[in-house]
């Protein structure tokens, strides 16, 4: 019955769609990561060598960039400049000067559900027809570790070094080999003004008895639960424990069960605050002010927790199966041009990783280049204790996610 | 579910009709010709039933590669079904309860909406068809999501409730009622279309004669138009209970994050937001399966299977 009808909007919905009509299993069987685990595996139980993803020399499909002058694009939703006639004038432009057909696609709803579609095709190597994708840091951070992304070759990129100091050095990707920031954002609190009717500046605030059940809270547990544990007073960027985490995950069950928390939920958090089921919520910088502009309320505002914010940063990357690599390179290096990134940056108002954005932004707009949010100092971000959730290991990844999944009744 | 439901449906139906009484020269051409029509059908269900029915139990059955989550190698880990059950048996429970409860409230709803378009509607009757049929021009999907619009807290339902003050949490989505009448709403139709068939076929010279008999209206209809419409009830409590039974959809959007998440969702969240959940969620699809064929032997058996046509 679900077979015909229409992408639903739930992300995990789309995605159970997905699965029930991909046929899952038989690819990800051959993907078992190399006829040589697959036969052991035959010939006994006990658990073969380690898969694909331990292999230490990996073959990079050849470059065919110079011949097939195009670039496949996967991005997030509403996270590039677009104009009145579904356009994207920075790509056009791109496309003008290079040559270089951008096929823009906006295939990810959510970092777990994208990853788990594109991963057995290419753990078996199998082309995506993706040149770059996106990924949030703890997902490039599995995409790294599973071997799934190619190197960049920063030499063909002369205006990478235009990364901000911030975001050069990151856990999962010692030196940016092999990823290059696209846009960041906050984890923290957004409410409705008006209906709250008074500011809200702790998580402890959410939990006030007259907003019982009109919260909501993000689905992504590094957020949420990142900034639970702040205000637990933990170094979200620490060694933390798994009993430190698990303290935050006990605080949301309290929170759930109590009946404050309305709703564990991705994207579609959004339509609980336009409805008015929630009028506070757990959520992402730039989505208040996209909800501003869509329902016209000004009432709506995003504040960092006292206790601290999360920060979070989305990363370009090219997929261990694209032969576009060189093309690829170039879209990414035209990104971090100042002035293509100022054009980027006034429409999705999010992080700009780029050094000199401001300037250029200012030119057009003076008011928005001052803002914090989408500019933030690095003395505006130790002063509101905005902090990165460290990269987990494999295994406490899966622990982690095991145990969040059962907060949210799964 | 898809799957699921047109397996039942397979199992339950039709087996090729008894030959006729052959005549001797056309022996052999006859005994071949029912094999022969019957390739289509068998390659399908290989194709898209068997096949990826052994893959999932192959799945089923896989352990986790140590110290690589998201990579699995072929085992027999029997006990992932242990681990499942013990970990998700409230899960399984709920589902078959709020589809249970959902089949009964459709049941309720469905017999006298069917009724009433078998022998009252008179020239209604295509009308109330159409009604009834109109929800699935619309998706699946919208339609429950419509569901929480109508149900929000600032929407009719709710704010009515709360000023009478007859709604003791403040909300109804992100509750079991909503999610047992969203199943209810989006299988009513299944309910209600089998037993309107049955009952449309009934002779009305039976039901008088059950009068000329100094029958009461409510004798006759518990003698005589109930019974005549049990294959009808019998299908469409089948249609209703299997594919709610399996159903995320509701639980997701209109159920809450505590006590209302069905064993669709702990497949959907051990398939997508667990590292390593796949075997998991074979062996829970599995078990559904399983306990979904064992209810279904256990209901045609009582009731019997050739009723159903």
């Amino acid at each position: 019955m679900t077979k015909h009808v229409p992408p639903p909007a739930d992300p995990a919905v789309r995605a159970l769609i997905q699965l029930a009509q991909s046929g899952f299993s038989r690819r990800r069987m051959l993907g078992l990561g190399g006829s040589a685990a697959a036969l052991a595996a035959l010939s006994a139980c006990a658990p073969p060598p380690p898969p694909a993803a331990n292999k230490t020399e990996i073959k990079y499909p050849k470059d065919v960039s110079a011949s097939e002058k195009i670039v496949n694009w996967a991005n997030w939703t509403l996270y590039l400049d677009v104009d009145d006639n579904k356009n994207h004038p920075s790509l056009d432009a791109f496309t003008k000067a290079t040559g270089i057909k951008v096929s823009y696609d906006e295939a990810i709803d959510d970092n777990d559900s994208y990853f788990n579609k594109i991963a057995p095709q290419l753990r078996q190597g199998q082309s995506i027809d993706k040149d770059i994708f996106v990924f949030t840091d703890w997902m490039a951070n599995r995409v790294l570790q599973q071997n799934l992304a190619q190197p960049l070759d920063l030499i063909q990129m002369p205006h990478a070094p235009n990364l901000i100091p911030s975001l050069r050095e990151v856990s999962f990707d010692p030196g940016r080999r092999f990823s290059l920031p696209w846009q960041g954002g906050y984890g923290g609190i957004g409410y409705n003004k008006a209906k709250v009717g008074r500011e809200l500046k702790s998580i402890a605030d959410l939990w006030a008895p007259d907003l019982k059940g009109k919260v909501t809270v993000l689905s992504e547990f590094r957020d949420t639960v990142g900034v639970i544990m702040q205000s637990q007073g933990v170094d979200i960027t620490s060694k933390f424990t798994a009993d430190q985490f698990q303290k935050g995950l006990d605080e949301v069950s309290k929170r759930v069960s109590d009946g404050n928390i309305r709703r564990i939920k991705g994207n579609s958090y959004i339509e609980d605050l336009k409805s008015g089921n929630a009028i506070a919520c757990i959520c992402w910088s730039g989505d208040v002010s996209m909800l501003k502009a869509d329902t016209g309320d000004e009432n709506w505002e995003f504040v960092l927790p006292d206790s601290g914010a999360t920060l979070w940063t989305d990363n370009l990357m090219i997929p261990i199966t694209s032969t576009h690599q060189a093309n690829a390179m170039k879209l990414m290096d035209y990104y971090y041009q100042p002035d293509v990134a100022a054009l980027v940056a006034a429409y999705v108002n999010y992080i700009c990783p780029v050094i000199g954005a401001q300037d250029e932004l200012a030119k057009t707009d003076a008011e928005l280049a001052k803002d914090p949010l989408i500019f933030p100092s690095e003395s505006f971000l130790t002063e509101h204790k905005v902090q990165s959730f460290r990269a987990l290991t494999p295994e406490e990844d899966a622990d982690f996610s095991g145990r969040w999944a059962k907060v949210m009744g799964n | 579910m898809t799957a699921l439901a047109s397996a039942t449906q397979h199992a339950t139906g039709s087996h090729p009709a008894a030959d006729q009484p052959d005549e001797a020269r056309a022996v052999g051409a006859r005994k071949i010709t029912p094999y022969l029509l019957l390739i289509p059908g068998l390659a399908w269900l290989v194709l898209f039933f068997i096949v990826p029915m052994v893959q999932l139990a192959v799945v089923s059955l896989e352990s986790k590669f140590p110290g690589y989550p998201g990579y699995y190698y072929l085992d027999l880990a029997v006990w992932n079904y242990r681990d499942a059950l013990s970990e998700f048996w409230p899960h399984i429970i709920r589902s078959f309860v709020f589809a249970g409860v959902a089949t009964i409230l459709a049941f309720i709803i469905g017999y006298p909406l069917a009724y009433a378009m078998a022998f009252k509607a008179g020239k209604w009757r295509n009308v109330m068809m159409i009604l009834v049929i109109a929800p699935f021009f619309t998706s699946f999907i919208l339609r429950t999501i419509a569901w929480r619009q109508i149900l929000a807290d600032e929407g009719p339902v709710a704010s009515t409730l709360n000023a009478l003050h007859l709604l003791p949490g403040g909300h109804i989505t992100e509750t079991w009622v909503a999610v047992v009448a969203g199943l209810t709403y989006n299988f009513l139709p299944f309910m209600t279309l089998p037993i309107y068939s049955s009952l449309e076929r009934i002779d009305p010279k039976i039901i008088e004669a059950g009068g000329d008999l100094y029958a009461n209206g409510f004798t006759t209809f518990h003698k005589v138009t109930l019974p005549m419409s049990m294959p009808g009830v019998l299908a469409g409590t089948l249609m209703t209970f299997i594919p709610a039974s399996g159903d995320y959809v509701n639980a997701e959007l209109l159920g809450s994050d505590i006590s209302t998440k069905m064993v669709g969702n702990a497949i959907e969240s051990q398939f997508f937001r667990v590292p390593g959940g796949y075997p998991t969620a074979a062996a829970l699809s599995f078990t559904l399966m399983a306990i979904i064929l064992v209810m279904l032997f256990a209901y045609t058996r009582k009731f019997g299977t050739e009723n159903l046509l």
